[in-house]
């Protein structure tokens, strides 16, 4: 049996974009701004998909997420460095020689960093979340202390390829290039999730898991070997996730990803903690509600995210898509 | 006498008590004991960091809630007194007025959040006071007409503060009783005094029932006892004496900015220092400030020769690099967690009673 999906969440979307539309009244400037958000949104979500379901799965708050996010940054800035002739070259064809290798670093090295995270740090805290959340901490601390000694305490430059900097024109709305494969790749990898969720055994077991785990476990399933998966391909979509948006923002610095944490928690809390929907959702929400407030009054667009929860939370005090649990 | 004053809550280790005998007598005649500017910028940094942590101590060790916004209640009271001093005639009025309005600020804040999300998860709450505290973070540097943004607001303390200012025209057993001497024992004395209050309520039938919360939540409220009252309260006591200990910082550095009190690395500090020292112990916060803020100072040195010496190894220089002293200390911590979940003063009570 399929479930029925809750669409008054997506309608939310929809609204608040056509309502940014009235309130903006140049449609121009509001297609860069959706797009914008939208490339934001999608990143968010590349990157926090992975917690919110170790969090359904395991009951496992990873405070070092971020972590991921800033490996998979830094492994950008140095296979793009190496591959600097290929990066700077004109055609998207030979662009690709280097942002994929980026990209496919930053997934390896944040998967494998996941797994000797999970193995070493965060197995002997199972079950502990006063434990965890100080340990992770912990872990994050001398992570982000390593990376100094790695790569230096100074920012670095992250430069887009060539083919990805500047902006389409289509009439006079201008769509910048980057944003754009953003979200492609965004709605790649929530295709591919979904898919994977719905369509596999693995996914029926997640699911499962993420609503009775002990269920799971009696009908002979290994769930801690689940579990290890998933934190493994969270780790790398986060690290994906980090190399993104370090082009997406063209630097880098040690605290990129402890700065997104704040987003990702959000996003997760208003999603409803456990839900890959929700995590969508929610990213999608703060995506646009960011940039649009941004745009028409910067003053309150500090709060905006914050403010967001809240109304999230006083309406749907579980976050968007509760997930139920027994 | 002292038991009454310790609320009957003794060191319970010979060693422990040494300790914190050699601390609170450092403390006491520091600008005798060690002269020079430095030494007691370090020596009240200590009094208003144990202050600090044992507030934080009250949530993390004896209510077993984690909370980012810690630093958030500190700023509040670092730029309520800043504010009030710099906007109005710098006098006492000014700085009561501040504290006070921090004050009712940090109530109003910790209650609503307390409120909000300490009804779930510990989670929950650590999730939504680190998104609170970072926004607020945000909102002191942008507010630059109010709070002066990332340089932070410099003011003008009352006259008898003030360094050039003398109490008594000779120097009293070689100290030049002034205006640092007056405000570093006004910053020792409110520590001192917040502090005796904070064990007072962890050895009061109150903290026994935060100790039950933190054991055993379900239990405590099936005996009874409403743990999100209970919670919240705490919270709110947590956040009342960070917000006190922020006045007492702010009044001795003369100064309030983001980078002083609600930078996230203060945070980070706050929690190695809780964890190192011992969770739930109030006296862990002592020995923890006391030994971080003391290897702030001076472990980089000691680095550094060591640094110079493993020149030409690979790694190793950068490994101990002075600017890498975190790196150690994150090291020690994440150790806590797991073998010494009491930390030092743990260690020291077990051994002990063997």
């Amino acid at each position: 049996m399929r479930e029925r999906i809750d669409w008054i969440p997506p309608a939310l979307i929809a609204a608040i974009a056509l309502g940014a539309l009235v309130l903006i009244g140049n449609p121009s400037t509001w297609v860069t701004l959706t797009i914008a958000g939208l490339a934001m949104g999608l990143l968010i979500f590349i990157m926090s998909s992975g917690l919110t379901l170790v969090f359904g799965l395991m009951d496992v708050m990873n405070f070092a997420h971020g972590l991921f996010i800033t490996v998979g940054a830094y492994m950008a800035v140095s296979v793009m460095k190496l591959l600097s002739a290929s990066a700077g070259s004109e055609s998207f064809l030979v662009n690709l020689g280097a942002l994929l290798p980026a990209m496919l670093a930053a997934i390896v090295v944040a998967a494998l960093l996941g797994f000797f995270f999970e193995r070493v740090i965060i197995k002997p805290v199972y079950g502990q979340h006063l434990k965890q959340i100080l340990i992770t901490t912990g872990g994050l601390i001398v992570a982000e202390q390593l990376i100094h000694v790695f790569w230096g305490p100074d920012m670095l430059p992250l430069q887009r390829p060539s083919a990805l900097r500047g902006s389409f024109l289509v009439g006079d709305m201008a769509i910048e290039k980057f944003r754009l494969s953003a979200v492609a790749i965004g709605l790649a990898v929530f295709v591919a999730m979904i898919l994977i969720l719905n369509r596999t055994k693995i996914g029926l077991l997640i699911r499962a898991g993420v609503e009775n785990k002990e269920m799971v476990e009696a009908m002979g399933y290994r769930i801690r070997r689940l579990f290890v998966g998933v934190f493994v391909a969270g780790s790398a979509l986060a690290g994906l996730g980090g190399a993104l948006w370090g082009m997406y923002q063209e630097q880098v610095t040690v605290h990129i990803g402890a700065n997104m944490m704040v987003l990702i928690f959000i996003v997760i809390i208003i999603g409803g903690l456990g839900s890959v929907g929700g995590c969508f959702a929610g990213a999608l929400l703060v995506g646009l509600v960011a940039n649009y407030i941004g745009y028409l009054s910067p003053k309150i667009a500090l709060g905006s995210n914050i403010l967001l929860m809240v109304i999230v939370l006083l309406w749907r005090p579980q976050g968007l898509y509760p997930v139920s649990r027994q | 006498m002292i038991a009454t004053l310790l609320s009957g809550d003794k060191p319970r280790s010979r060693l422990l008590t040494a300790m914190l005998v050699a601390i609170f007598v450092g403390l006491a005649l520091a600008p005798f004991l060690f002269p020079g500017t430095r030494p007691l910028d370090v020596a009240a940094k200590v009094c208003v960091f144990i202050l600090l942590v044992a507030s934080y101590d009250l949530l993390l060790g004896y209510t077993g809630i984690v909370s980012f916004a810690h630093t958030m209640f500190f700023g509040i009271g670092g730029y309520g007194v800043g504010i009030a001093l710099s906007r109005m005639e710098p006098g006492w009025g000014a700085i009561a007025l501040g504290a006070a309005i921090a004050v009712v600020l940090s109530l109003v804040l910790s209650f609503l959040i307390g409120l909000f999300s300490l009804r779930v998860k510990a989670i929950f709450f650590a999730m939504i006071t680190l998104a609170v505290a970072s926004f607020f973070a945000i909102l002191a540097s942008q507010l630059s007409n109010v709070t002066g943004g990332e340089d932070g607001i410099t003011f003008k303390v009352p006259e008898m503060l003030r360094p050039a200012y003398r109490l008594l025209e000779e120097p009293f057993l070689g100290v030049t009783v002034g205006g640092r001497f007056i405000t570093y024992y006004l910053v020792f004395l409110g520590s001192l005094i917040l502090f005796l209050a904070l064990l007072r309520v962890v050895n009061s039938p109150f903290g026994r029932v935060l100790l039950a919360i933190r054991e055993n939540d379900f239990r405590a409220e099936a005996l009874g006892f409403r743990t999100v009252i209970y919670r919240t309260i705490a919270n709110c006591l947590g956040a009342l004496v960070a917000t006190l200990a922020g006045v007492l910082y702010a009044l001795w550095l003369r100064y309030t900015g983001p980078n002083t009190t609600l930078d996230f690395a203060i945070m980070i500090d706050i929690l190695l220092m809780v964890v190192i020292g011992g969770m739930g112990t109030m006296y862990g916060a002592v020995i923890g400030a006391a030994i971080f803020v003391v290897a702030q100072n001076y472990l980089q040195e000691a680095m550094k020769a060591f640094s110079g010496w493993t020149k030409g190894i690979p790694l190793l220089p950068d490994l101990f690099h002075p600017d890498r002293w975190l790196l150690w200390l994150g090291v020690l911590f994440v150790l806590s967690v797991y073998y010494f979940p009491h930390g030092i003063v743990g260690q020291l009570r077990a051994r002990a009673k063997k």
